[in-house]
């Protein structure tokens, strides 16, 4: 793929210091029309960034204060029991959360892909979750995995006595009820990418493997998941910001409950920056969340960018 | 991908997938079954029956007294008042973000310079930064420009934090565009936006589907900014609905806050099922590609 | 007509009555549940009956923590409302910032001095300034009860901790759950600190208010802590994250026996049309008869640039503080008037008892700040309480000597 910048046109018939004046213009073109958003980002993202992790060295409470006081917030975080909690919960849940969407978004739409009728109702339907924030779906979502609302009763009320779905809670188990709550709102979306990228691979090739006998899973296996690593790309980055981001879930699922079982680092940060006059802990936990997130984000962002300019 | 034929093993295969995509449809469907059907229900019905037990009698009392008579906070307007607040944000935050967020793909892949791809890198890194984390000095700032608590100011902040995301979507389309229509037009002496406007955008249609559904979503169910950075006149949707279902006089209303969680959901719905065709298709066309 | 009436009820305002014009006051709450906003409304009603504009900003939810962030945000970017509804010890946090503006004159004029009891007025001063407007004061430390349920199982309201742990089998197998809960930090600490109280104000104080550390882990903690958890037998197993007022129901159509909680639960009780003594009972939680644990809501008042925003804030001071407010208030919300004097006669018998403690217990040294509402410790060592409290109560496997060592540990860590 050839992507390096075209030879600048010829313009003819303009005089030539007008010529060099708007050749210079154009030239700068992109650049100016790039530049509000280097600033804005430069600004709101990196500056913002600064501002929090020099936050994070103060003894901030309900609103900054620049008293430095080291990395005294730093060790505090590292001792409190709740943002391990939170941090191992982050792990397991964004892990569960990304790996079950890919696998379930791939194979809805391998499933959809294969001329059903009705595709344009399903897929709406495995679609639309995405439509809803939790802020609206929360109160429902609480009420069908609560044991003695939802699923759990109803299917004891069909006559299964000894059924048992108490995830919710169940502190050890309540993580896995957000990865349920936030498969449902996302897988379908990723059902949508894999399926459009399903419809731009090569039919001829694969019609070449078929008259070479390649049977249809070695073919999905080979030929077509492969070629779909862009997607899993794209699906990756859309997934990972939903998960570090997930914080309407958890508020309105279980409120971090049972205890602080199921605390997520944003739910942390949010409460001990906002409504605990912690502003200072609550910025060094931001500041640590952002390099870890980072430290995984970043080459993975790098190497795929690169070997996409390469390839 | 196959032409079905018609043996038996593969007729049961089929009618196996069928009973496959319609379990995990009603799956899907249950959280919005639920809503609508405690909606439709009185409170007695509610307190008394299942969760998946039918109403009764259907009736939309709920509806409209989440609509436009249910109390959020002090006032008892429903939240009708706070869907052209909404609107007011959503419209001009989408299509500023939307025609940004194309032209800046538009350089990023067509344009390209030494060191746009670090720029975009970087840019990308504005999709992970937790949004608790911006509020403050963001306030800040847009007290610094005069817009606090103004609907200029939460535009601007919508615009900013979803330039990321509408800058991944078109740079990744318009690099799948063939470069042979851009350089032919380049020779021809076209201009920058000349070729934007007249070779670039017409091809754009799919992925300006995407970008505004996206878009859409974000914002209009966005509640953090809505709360912090709009004025007490001008509160989004959302910030209705949150007080709308922590506002009760004595035993809960389940029905009415599940009537006006709906309604608040309504937009975003409708755009998902009428544009949603296209949203495959804008995606099919090129928004996934590297 | 009514302005007129508002002027002379506060006929020691004149200067107030005279430039009762076009102010406009702001109002961040999160006054949305249970009456609440009705007693605001009626607020919001005399402000413009004075000719003032109010601008609600009501926020609702989760104790105020969305409220809090809002503030924040107003505050950083020069652009506070003009009253915000902010208790206990953030008064002072937010005092010693400069953001409030002093009430003095308005209370002064109004013998504020002499209406508050001490407690209360305290709380409101910041550097021996007024600052801030009570418009309550509820007592944490009751025990609803459903008279009906205790019928049932053939049982007594228990007094003492170690009753109610002996009655809740006998409910249990009348088919009652024996205590309503929801499983959120702060319920969790509300019953969490009436336990502790019932081993005496001066072990509360010491614990929650001055923060000792050694009894913070000493043994009588362990003992409370050992109580506390027993609760979790009397309490069903799906009160993860569910509502107090949910919780409330349940007592209320006899799901449930009991519920420790503020009076404000009562509002829940009037709305279903229940009469206290008859349909419900409230009594002190166990072991803290005679004592109260006050919460008190207040709206602190932000300093504000504008002339006639400063006037109409100072009305609607005084207009809290107007005996009229209090009453209308305070019936709704469940609790009772800060303002001292009132007439009695409207209020219900769970009130009056409410009243009654109150004066009793400022006389015997046992009226203690709230440590579960933010009267006894700031927002950072309470939430350093709660993680420690809400996380012990739902663990399965951590014992109380470990707790009261976190507990600690944990203060120690805010400090």
């Amino acid at each position: 793929m050839n992507e390096k910048a075209l030879p600048l046109p010829e313009t003819g018939s303009v005089r030539p210091v007008a010529l060099s004046f708007q050749d210079r213009l154009a030239a700068q073109l992109p650049k100016l029309v790039l530049a509000p958003t280097v600033i804005v980002t430069l600004v709101a993202v990196y500056g913002y960034m600064i501002w929090t992790g020099l936050l994070s060295f103060t003894s901030s409470r309900i609103l900054p204060s620049w008293k430095f006081i080291g990395t005294a917030q730093y060790s505090k975080l590292m001792e409190n029991d709740r943002w391990g909690v939170s941090v191992e919960n982050l792990i397991i849940f964004g892990g569960l959360f990304i790996l079950v969407c890919l696998v379930l978004g791939v194979l809805m739409a391998i499933l959809l892909d294969q001329k059903i009728r009705a595709e344009g109702a399903l897929r709406t339907i495995y679609l639309y979750p995405m439509a809803i924030s939790f802020i609206v779906t929360g109160t429902a979502w609480k009420w069908l995995l609560n044991p003695g609302l939802g699923l759990q009763k109803t299917i004891r009320d069909w006559g299964f006595e000894s059924f048992t779905f108490d995830w919710l809670v169940n502190p050890d188990m309540v993580v896995y009820c957000l990865v349920i709550a936030a498969v449902w709102q996302s897988s379908g979306f990723v059902m949508a990418l894999f399926l459009a990228g399903l419809r731009g691979v090569d039919q001829e090739m694969i019609k070449a493997a078929q008259l070479d006998g390649a049977s249809m899973p070695m073919i999905y296996r080979r030929i077509i998941l492969p070629s779909l690593k862009p997607v899993f790309f794209s699906a990756f980055v859309i997934l990972s910001h939903i998960a570090i981001k997930s914080f309407d879930l958890v508020a309105a699922l279980t409120g971090g409950g049972p205890g602080y079982s199921s605390d997520l680092p944003a739910i942390f940060m949010y409460q001990h920056a906002f409504t605990r006059g912690q502003m200072g802990l609550g910025a060094a936990s931001a500041m640590v969340m952002l390099g870890g997130v980072l430290a995984i984000l970043v080459p993975y962002l790098y190497s795929e960018l690169r070997s996409k300019k390469n390839g | 991908m196959v032409k079905p034929q018609k043996t038996l093993n593969q007729q049961l295969l089929r009618y196996g997938l069928y009973v496959l995509l319609g379990v995990a449809a009603l799956v899907y469907l249950l959280p919005l079954w639920v809503m609508l059907l405690t909606s439709l229900k009185d409170v007695e019905e509610i307190r008394n029956g299942t969760l998946l037990s039918l109403p009764g009698t259907i009736n939309f009392d709920a509806w409209s007294k989440a609509w436009s008579g249910a109390c959020t906070g002090s006032t008892c307007d429903g939240i009708a008042p706070f869907f052209a607040n909404s609107f007011r944000i959503v419209i001009p935050a989408v299509l500023i973000s939307t025609l940004v967020g194309s032209l800046n793909g538009y350089v990023l892949s067509l344009w390209k310079f030494r060191g746009s791809e670090i720029l975009f890198g970087a840019m990308l890194v504005g999709c992970f930064i937790p949004f608790q984390v911006i509020l403050l000095p963001m306030a800040r700032m847009l007290a610094m420009l005069g817009l606090a608590n103004t609907v200029t100011g939460l535009v601007l902040v919508h615009i900013t934090y979803g330039i990321a995301f509408t800058t991944l979507f078109f740079r990744n389309f318009y690099v799948g565009l063939p470069k042979e229509l851009i350089s032919a037009a380049r020779l021809d002496g076209a201009g920058f936006f000349f070729i934007f406007r007249r070779v670039v955008l017409p091809l754009s249609t799919p992925i300006i589907v995407v970008c505004v559904i996206w878009q859409f979503t974000q914002i209009w169910n966005d509640f953090l900014f809505g709360v912090v950075f709009s004025g007490a006149q001008t509160q989004p949707v959302t910030v209705a609905l949150n007080n709308l279902v922590n506002t009760s006089f004595g035993g809960k209303e389940y029905n009415v806050d599940m009537a006006a969680a709906l309604i608040a959901a309504l937009p975003t719905l409708l755009v998902y099922v009428l544009a949603g065709k296209y949203f495959v298709r804008g995606l099919t066309a090129g928004a996934v590609k590297g | 007509m009514k302005t007129l009436k508002t002027c002379l009820s506060g006929i020691a305002l004149s200067v107030a009555c005279a430039t009762a014009s076009a102010g406009e006051v702001e109002v961040l709450h999160y006054w949305t549940s249970g009456g609440e906003a009705a007693a605001v409304n009626v607020l919001k009603q005399e402000m413009e009956d004075a000719g003032h504009t109010w601008t609600d900003f009501a926020v609702a939810g989760g104790g105020g923590e969305s409220a809090m962030t809002v503030l924040k945000s107003r505050a950083i970017s020069g652009n506070p409302p003009s009253a915000a509804q902010i208790k206990g010890l953030d008064i002072q946090e937010w005092g010693e910032l400069g953001f409030l503006t002093s009430l003095d004159d308005v209370a002064t004029a109004g013998n504020w001095d002499s209406l508050l009891p001490e407690v209360v007025s305290d709380v409101m001063k910041y550097d021996g300034h007024y600052v801030a407007v009570p418009v309550n004061v509820h007592r944490v430390n009751w025990l609803w009860a459903n008279p009906e349920a205790f019928k049932k199982a053939g049982v007594e309201i228990p007094t003492t901790w170690e009753q109610m742990i002996e009655v809740g089998p006998k409910l249990k197998a009348a088919g009652i759950i024996p205590l309503a809960h929801g499983g959120q930090a702060w319920q969790d600490a509300t019953t969490f600190e009436a336990i502790a109280l019932a081993e005496g104000a001066d072990f509360y104080r010491k614990a929650f208010v001055e923060h000792d550390d050694a009894t913070l882990k000493g043994e009588t903690m362990v003992k409370v802590l050992t109580t506390f958890k027993k609760m979790r037998d009397l309490i069903d197993a799906d009160s993860s994250g569910r509502d107090w007022n949910v919780a409330t129901s349940m007592v209320i159509n006899g799901q449930a026996a009991m519920q420790i909680m503020g009076d404000w639960a009562k509002g829940e009780f009037t709305a279903a049309g229940k009469t206290p003594g008859t349909d419900y009972v409230c009594v002190a939680a166990p072991g803290t008869a005679d004592m109260f644990t006050f919460n008190i809501d207040s709206l602190a008042m932000f300093t504000q640039s504008d002339d006639s925003r400063v006037q109409a804030q100072k009305d609607l001071a005084k207009m809290v503080m107007d005996p009229k407010f209090q009453e209308t208030f305070n019936l709704n919300k469940g609790s009772i008037p800060a303002r001292q004097g009132m007439d009695r006669t409207p209020f219900d018998s769970c009130a009056h008892d409410s009243m009654d403690a109150f004066t009793v217990s400022a006389e015997k040294g046992t009226l203690v700040p709230s440590m579960a509402h933010g009267m006894a410790t700031s927002s950072r060592v309470q939430g350093a309480i709660y993680d420690v409290v809400t996380n012990y109560f739902n663990a399965s496997d951590m014992s109380a000597e470990d707790a009261a060592d976190k507990l600690a540990r944990a203060v120690k860590a805010t400090l």
